[in-house]
């Protein structure tokens, strides 16, 4: 996707928790990223990876060790919280208890100085975009968990923030409500046209929202790119091993030419492979390869790799073949349960597993 | 025979004679240290006095009631109101509310200042806090006092600073009972209002600056809300030992400044009128009890709904 605008940039952002004693935590390291407006953008990681941290610079909440933030163009790093058109809906809420729902979501407008009778006209709007009218004069304690969410998030964009942050908002929600409220997210970004950044270490929820992902580790952005971009094309084997499942070949590059690559596996099998984006085009490499891109086929046939198909797990959607490669290491292909039929192979039989190069991936790392 | 009806009525009188007097060594001691005294002093307050104290056995009178609000002159039997008593109220009254309120703005920010710390480090701060509580509170008091008299640190800092001149008073005026007793009272306030704060969830700070909210709008919009439980427990703690206070008036007052539990102890004394003590006494009861009703329906109203 190609990104318009830049709402926010973050170039070259490092920031380090100085703690008491020698021992300080280095959160981010040098991150830059370009956010475009009216993106739906996420930041992706395990926990403990920098995501929050970089949202709450954003924010204003902290303020970076080194680097520059950007919000259409203007350094505001260094900017107050209440001084940054840039709204949050924080992980628990952070609902104000000694306010009503209205209240609560007039409480920016309020602090903005904002007229009263505009304040109540667009209290109105918002509860009206989250579908929350009646309850407007109800306290914070009163109501459920879901609408919680949805008082936070009216709160959040009721001053008409230019980027809207989003601290890992859906993961109080069981796992129904949470679907829905993708669903309501994703309606609600495009209704405001607002930029959303979004932050997660759920990777089908940043799947399935997202314009872009950034895949975070370690203070460090390991990858940029759409969801197709990051699970079928993952640059490097975090990334690979995080979002979805992955099989693993390890091996040696003999060849390249346009964008492709002979790989001589450690197995001993030789297949061709796509050099991914900064793939290095010698030496020892990895090779991934999606279970769903492969298929089983049979042994005496055209195959990549050869092997003894060890076990199948049903899934009830999919089932899964786990095939013992000749010569050592594991292979996993998932097949999607047609209505055809199961495919005609038992555990215990040799089998080939077939892909193609497009299919089969070499890591930069 | 009894019938089964009498039967489980004659168990039931049986079981409620037997709470009665499982609890009754609690009613007694209730009734003996709590009502009994209380009771005591409201007849006090309506029998004569007694020629060297005590009261005449009784015979009642509305004296003691009477002296309470008028007096009678001693030549010509004329009622005029009882001014010094009055001034009296107002100054124990005013020096409460004064006292309060200095506890609230130096308790306030003490007490933000403990529940921001690590929590393994707020327990020392607590702690710290609470030492002037192992002193006795008549050696606290004079310890204000070296602090406070004229060759005391304050003034010889002062004067050594070039501020000021000569030594300014301090000490037997109505500001070194506010001192005294702001110093005496201040961990009565800390420690609801830390109580207070400690609960708060410090991202609804966070919340209120990201909406735009200054420091100041914070404080007043968010964090006050939150901690009024804890501004209302600690008011009360300090106003109303600060309206008996004794001792503290007694050694920084002076005989002039004299404060309403002085003014009872007086009459229990050298004023040798135990009624007027009496009745006295009761009347301070009193206004604690219309100060604290005003006070918790004022709270009630505007500060329920959460907590």
């Amino acid at each position: 996707m190609a990104i318009g605008k830049a709402a926010i940039e973050a170039v070259g952002v490092t920031k380090i928790f100085q703690s008491s004693g020698q021992d300080s935590l280095k959160a981010l390291d040098n991150v830059s990223v370009t956010i475009g407006e009216n993106e739906f953008f996420t930041l992706l990681g395990p926990s403990g990876c920098g995501k929050t941290t970089l949202l709450r610079l954003i924010a204003g909440f902290d303020f970076p060790t080194d680097g520059q933030i950007l919000l259409h163009g203007q350094d505001i790093a260094q900017l107050p919280p209440f001084q940054r058109p840039v709204n949050t809906v924080f992980q628990n809420y952070a609902l104000f208890p000694h306010m009503t729902v209205g209240q609560n979501i007039g409480f920016g407008l309020e602090m903005q100085g904002k007229p009263k009778a505009q304040v109540e006209a667009r209290v109105a709007e918002m509860l009206r975009l989250v579908q929350m009218e009646e309850l407007k004069n109800r306290r914070t304690s009163q109501i459920s968990g879901g609408q919680q969410q949805r008082v936070a998030l009216a709160r959040a964009l009721a001053p008409e923030p230019k980027v809207l942050l989003l601290d890992e908002p859906l993961s109080a929600l069981d796992y129904k409500l949470r679907k829905e409220m993708q669903i309501e997210l994703k309606r609600l970004q495009n209704e405001t046209g607002i930029t959303f950044i979004f932050v997660t270490h759920d990777q089908e929820e940043a799947l399935t929202m997202s314009d872009r992902i950034a895949v975070i580790s370690k203070g460090k952005i390991l990858q940029v790119g759409s969801p197709r971009d990051i699970y079928d094309r993952p640059a490097v084997r975090f990334v690979a091993n995080f979002i979805g499942e992955t099989n693993f070949l390890e091996g040696k590059v003999v060849s390249t030419a346009k964008g492709q690559a002979k790989i001589a596996l450690d197995a001993g099998t030789t297949i061709a492979a796509s050099l991914g984006e900064g793939a290095k085009p010698s030496g020892k490499v990895t090779v991934v390869v999606r279970p769903e891109h492969a298929s089983v086929v049979a042994s005496s046939g055209k195959a990549t790799l050869l092997g003894k198909l060890e076990n199948i797990v049903y899934f009830g959607t999919d089932t899964h073949y786990h095939v013992k490669l000749n010569g050592g290491g594991e292979f996993t292909v998932r097949h999607q349960n047609v209505h055809a039929g199961a495919l005609a192979f038992e555990k215990g039989d040799k089998v080939g597993v077939l892909f193609g190069a497009d299919a089969a991936r070499v890591l930069r790392d | 025979m009894a019938t089964p009806r009498e039967i489980a009525i004659a168990a039931e009188r049986r079981d409620i004679r037997n709470r009665w007097l499982l609890s009754s060594p609690a009613l007694l001691i209730i009734a003996l240290a709590a009502v009994g005294p209380l009771f005591v002093m409201l007849l006090y307050s309506f029998m004569l006095k007694g020629d060297y104290g005590d009261v005449k056995p009784w015979q009642f009178s509305g004296d003691g009631w009477f002296g309470v609000f008028l007096q009678r002159d001693i030549f010509d039997d004329t009622l005029t109101v009882a001014d010094a008593h009055i001034t009296i109220f107002w100054r124990s009254v005013k020096l409460s509310l004064m006292t309060t309120l200095a506890t609230l703005f130096l308790g306030f920010p003490t007490a933000y200042f403990i529940a921001t710390r690590p929590p393994q480090r707020r327990d020392i701060w607590l702690f710290l806090v609470t030492i002037p509580f192992w002193t006795n509170i008549l050696i606290r008091t004079f310890a204000m006092q070296e602090v406070i008299r004229n060759e005391g640190i304050v003034n010889s800092v002062m004067v050594w600073l070039g501020l000021i001149s000569a030594p300014v008073q301090i000490m037997y005026t109505d500001w070194a009972i506010l001192f005294g007793m702001a110093y005496v009272y201040l961990p009565l306030m800390v420690l609801p209002l830390y109580a207070s704060m400690e609960k708060i969830d410090f991202r609804l700070v966070e919340a209120g600056y990201d909406l735009y909210a200054t420091r100041l709008q914070v404080l007043r919009r968010i964090i006050i809300p939150l901690v009024k439980p804890g501004i209302i427990a600690g008011s009360i703690l300090v106003f109303i030992p600060s309206l008996g206070a004794y001792v503290t008036p007694r050694v920084l007052g002076g005989g002039k400044n004299m404060m309403l539990g002085n003014l009872i102890e007086l009459q229990f004394g050298q004023g040798r009128n135990w009624p007027l003590g009496a009745a006295l006494s009761i009347t301070l009861m009193i206004i604690v009890t219309l100060a604290l009703l005003v006070y918790v329906r004022n709270a009630s109203k505007t500060g329920g709904g959460h907590g």
